[in-house]
């Protein structure tokens, strides 16, 4: 064994340990329904104490956020200690102590990005959970085309003036803050025109109103934006060069999009779930044979993941890729839950029955190929930029 | 998942493996290769295998004491795989991967084959199925015992490599019914012993197949490959090699095929424009892509635990031989349909890729007989 593992086997028994002796017991191993994530945010409330305990021991240990410096409230581990830790997580059962766009997104794009001042002012509050973040992207024009953005921020000297209108800002209602894709040059070629804002959603002339879906739940939201003042210090990166900012985050996205996939039945595939429900669901012989090709593909889905986090883990990138783990990816689903929903039969189709919300989990992962990127832009993508063909 | 996981990614030493096998089949046997073996009526070009062995190919299974270069099951993939692009043809399936794999472990007696193998002197088939689709329990060929000795007699409806190779793995049954698993025995003959019929088959892939009809042919004690009745124990891990490395041969077709088909897309015009601009034809070809790259993580896992967990390897090597079965389908499908007319004649080579897609779809086991066994072994 080289130094280099025997030291990764010393940490994965030191975060083991911390792990079981911080994490409080009742959450162990609970289920990872959405009512067990915690947001954090302004507008928080914990479900329970042990939700409290769990984000303040983790956020003092720099756990929240393993791979950002320490200096901002990470824990500053390498890639390999990042994976051992997120086993150690899985294998003990222990619930994710945060989970917000700030962590996923925003934190990704300043640390990339940022000037020291916003690194220094958002970072942490990131990971205390203490600033809750929506992503403003999409718009009613700029949907698949996003780089068609209409809400403008006009110079005004001592600070931008926002007006336009966004949608599907997720949690938007729930939010402290957002970070927007906003039109800084009319007269540019799109993509050349677009920079990336921060701003607080308690600025006068923002308002926000939830988007009721086909799961009769209201995740997404129009935001809308009427003369918001917002100083010119929120700007991120170079004026006029959002859009590369959004290429970085969507590429990021893309990625945990189709690895989400894997992960959100706890982990369970469809045959064991299905082979742990009463009576023999596998019988008729068209849903067997459909469970075991979705099997076939989720298995080898689930390598080519890992395949992936190697190739990004010996510091080469995915690149252009990532597109086919979100097309690949939340297509699975998208058959899983079909699988799901045709074995609880009529019991299935109730709001509260039996099955209590398969049907709206089943009516969410509808928008999983259409949300950051839809399956037709990714199969664009991968034609484009991977197979190098002609454009049309 | 542990530390000690070995990474999916190729190894320095595989990306060299991969490149110099790419540029020696590139010219030593390429596709039209193929074609000049159809038309000169031979399944395989002897001088081909002569090189493979000058190059360590024929022992990349074979221990180093026997002569092999020992390189591992991923390597025998990634050589297999490249074979694929091309549709290299030649014995090493049968031999350099099967038998190999079938003679490592049966012991010093088997020293010499190894030798052999190695050395590219011998070339074995794989004697197994009796009907259309694979299924060693139902074995019904006889041996029948004789003092000291054992009678063969029976048939064996497709066997690769059966009419050109010099020795014959045959499973025959010593006790029981078709049917049991039980009750088999692996024997390892010369296959020009007196009694054995070798009837070639014309098959759609140009390579070679026969039926093999056993009359009364004679086998000692010392031609058995491990147990007695305990045949499918010996062939165990020649069927998960040969499995894993067809599979990576399927997935190397598959992507021979589509890069053809893409260099098509990319050439040929039509309605004033290049055809692969059309919105229709980029989406398949980009999920054609995107099948061959999740096909090629199970081709890779399967290498790997071949070489580090081999008691573990099941589910890995029948995921590998369902995934590859089902994209080369695929391939060979939109190629030919991408192609349009001219992929349809004979004078193009796209056609070589289907008919070796569906030969290799059906031999050591179908995507239906490969999905049953990862249900079976994830508890369904």
């Amino acid at each position: 064994m080289s130094d280099a593992t025997e030291d990764l086997a010393g940490f994965r028994a030191d975060i083991a340990a911390w792990i079981s002796a911080n994490c409080p017991a009742p959450l162990l191993g609970r289920p990872m329904d959405e009512n067990a994530i915690v947001w954090g945010g302004r507008k928080w409330t914990f479900t329970d104490d042990n939700q409290r305990l769990w984000l303040e021991r983790a956020v003092a240990r720099g756990l929240t956020a393993p791979r950002w410096p320490v200096e901002y409230g990470g824990a500053g581990l390498t890639r390999a200690q990042e994976k051992i830790y997120r086993e150690e997580m899985e294998r003990l059962g222990a619930p994710p102590p945060l989970e917000s766009f700030g962590l996923w997104m925003l934190g990704p794009a300043l640390l990339e990005f940022g000037n020291p001042e916003q690194k220094a002012e958002h970072l942490p509050k990131i990971t205390r959970g203490q600033i809750r973040w929506c992503q403003g992207y999409s718009e009613p024009g700029a949907g698949s085309d996003l780089a068609n953005v209409q809400t403008r921020a006009e110079d005004m000297g001592d600070h931008w003036l926002v007006n336009g209108q966004k949608i599907w800002t997720s949690y938007a209602d729930r939010a402290d803050w957002i970070f927007a894709l906003v039109r800084t040059d009319r007269d540019a070629p799109k993509h050349k025109g677009i920079s990336f804002l921060l701003m607080d959603m308690e600025t006068p002339g923002i308002t926000t109103r939830p988007i009721r879906l086909i799961s009769g739940k209201s995740p997404f939201c129009e935001t809308f934006f009427d003369n918001v003042k917002v100083p010119k210090t929120n700007l991120v990166g170079e004026l006029n060069r959002g859009w590369d900012i959004a290429k970085y985050l969507l590429t990021h996205e893309r990625e945990m999009i189709g690895g989400g996939a894997r992960g959100l039945l706890g982990g369970r595939s469809v045959s064991q779930i299905l082979a742990s429900q009463e009576g023999d669901v596998l019988a008729d012989p068209v849903l067997r044979a459909e469970t075991m090709q979705l099997e076939v593909d989720a298995l080898a889905f689930g390598l080519t993941m890992e395949r992936y986090k190697d190739q990004a883990e010996a510091g080469r990138g995915v690149g252009n890729a990532s597109a086919m783990l979100k097309y690949y990816g939340t297509e699975l689903n998208k058959r899983r839950y079909e699988l799901l929903m045709a074995t609880a039969g009529s019991e299935g189709v109730e709001w509260d029955g039996p099955h209590g919300g398969l049907a709206p989990e089943w009516l969410r992962t509808k928008a999983n190929s259409i949300e950051g990127g839809t399956t037709e832009v990714m199969l664009d993508i991968i034609a484009k930029r991977v197979l190098e063909m002609p454009n049309q | 998942m542990n530390d000690m996981t070995p990474s999916l990614l190729d190894t320095e030493d595989e990306v060299m493996l991969r490149d110099a096998a790419r540029g020696f089949i590139a010219d030593f046997a390429p596709v039209s290769a193929l074609r000049a073996n159809r038309d000169a009526g031979r399944a395989h070009d002897p001088a081909l295998w002569a090189e493979m062995a000058q190059m360590g190919w024929t022992g990349v299974l074979v221990p180093e004491d026997a002569g092999g270069a020992d390189m591992g099951h991923r390597a025998a993939g990634i050589l297999s795989e490249e074979m694929g692009r091309t549709l290299a043809a030649s014995p090493f399936l049968s031999t350099a991967v099967i038998a190999a794999s079938v003679l490592r472990d049966a012991g010093p007696r088997a020293h010499g084959a190894l030798q052999a193998i190695a050395a590219g002197e011998a070339t074995y088939a794989l004697a197994l199925d009796e009907g259309p689709k694979f299924a060693p329990a139902a074995t019904a060929l006889q041996a029948e015992r004789q003092g000291n000795a054992f009678r063969l007699s029976g048939a064996k409806a497709f066997v690769a490599d059966g009419s050109t190779a010099g020795r014959i793995l045959v499973l025959a049954r010593t006790s029981g019914m078709a049917g049991d698993d039980a009750g088999l025995t692996l024997f390892d003959i010369d296959a020009a012993r007196a009694g054995l019929d070798r009837q070639t088959l014309s098959t759609i892939d140009s390579r070679d197949h026969a039926r093999l009809v056993f009359d009364g042919v004679e086998a000692t004690g010392d031609d058995i490959i491990g147990d007695l009745d305990n045949g499918l124990a010996a062939l165990r891990p020649g069927l998960q090699a040969g499995q894993a490395a067809l599979a990576a041969e399927l997935t190397g077709l598959a992507g021979g095929a589509a890069a053809i088909t893409l260099g098509y897309l990319k050439d040929r015009r039509q309605f004033d424009r290049t055809i692969g601009s059309f919105q229709a034809l980029q989406h398949r070809a980009a999920h054609l892509w995107s099948e061959i790259e999740v096909t090629a993580s199970a081709i890779a896992n399967a290498g790997r635990l071949l070489d580090h967990m081999p008691a573990d390897a099941g589910l890995a090597v029948s995921l590998a031989k369902a995934r590859a079965a089902q994209t080369a389908k695929l391939a060979v499908s939109e190629a030919v349909q991408m192609h349009g007319g001219i992929g349809m004649t004979d004078a193009h080579d796209i056609g070589f890729f289907m008919k070796r897609a569906r030969v290799g779809a059906e031999w050591l086991g179908d995507y239906g007989h490969h999905a049953a066994v990862i249900a079976a072994l994830r508890g369904f």
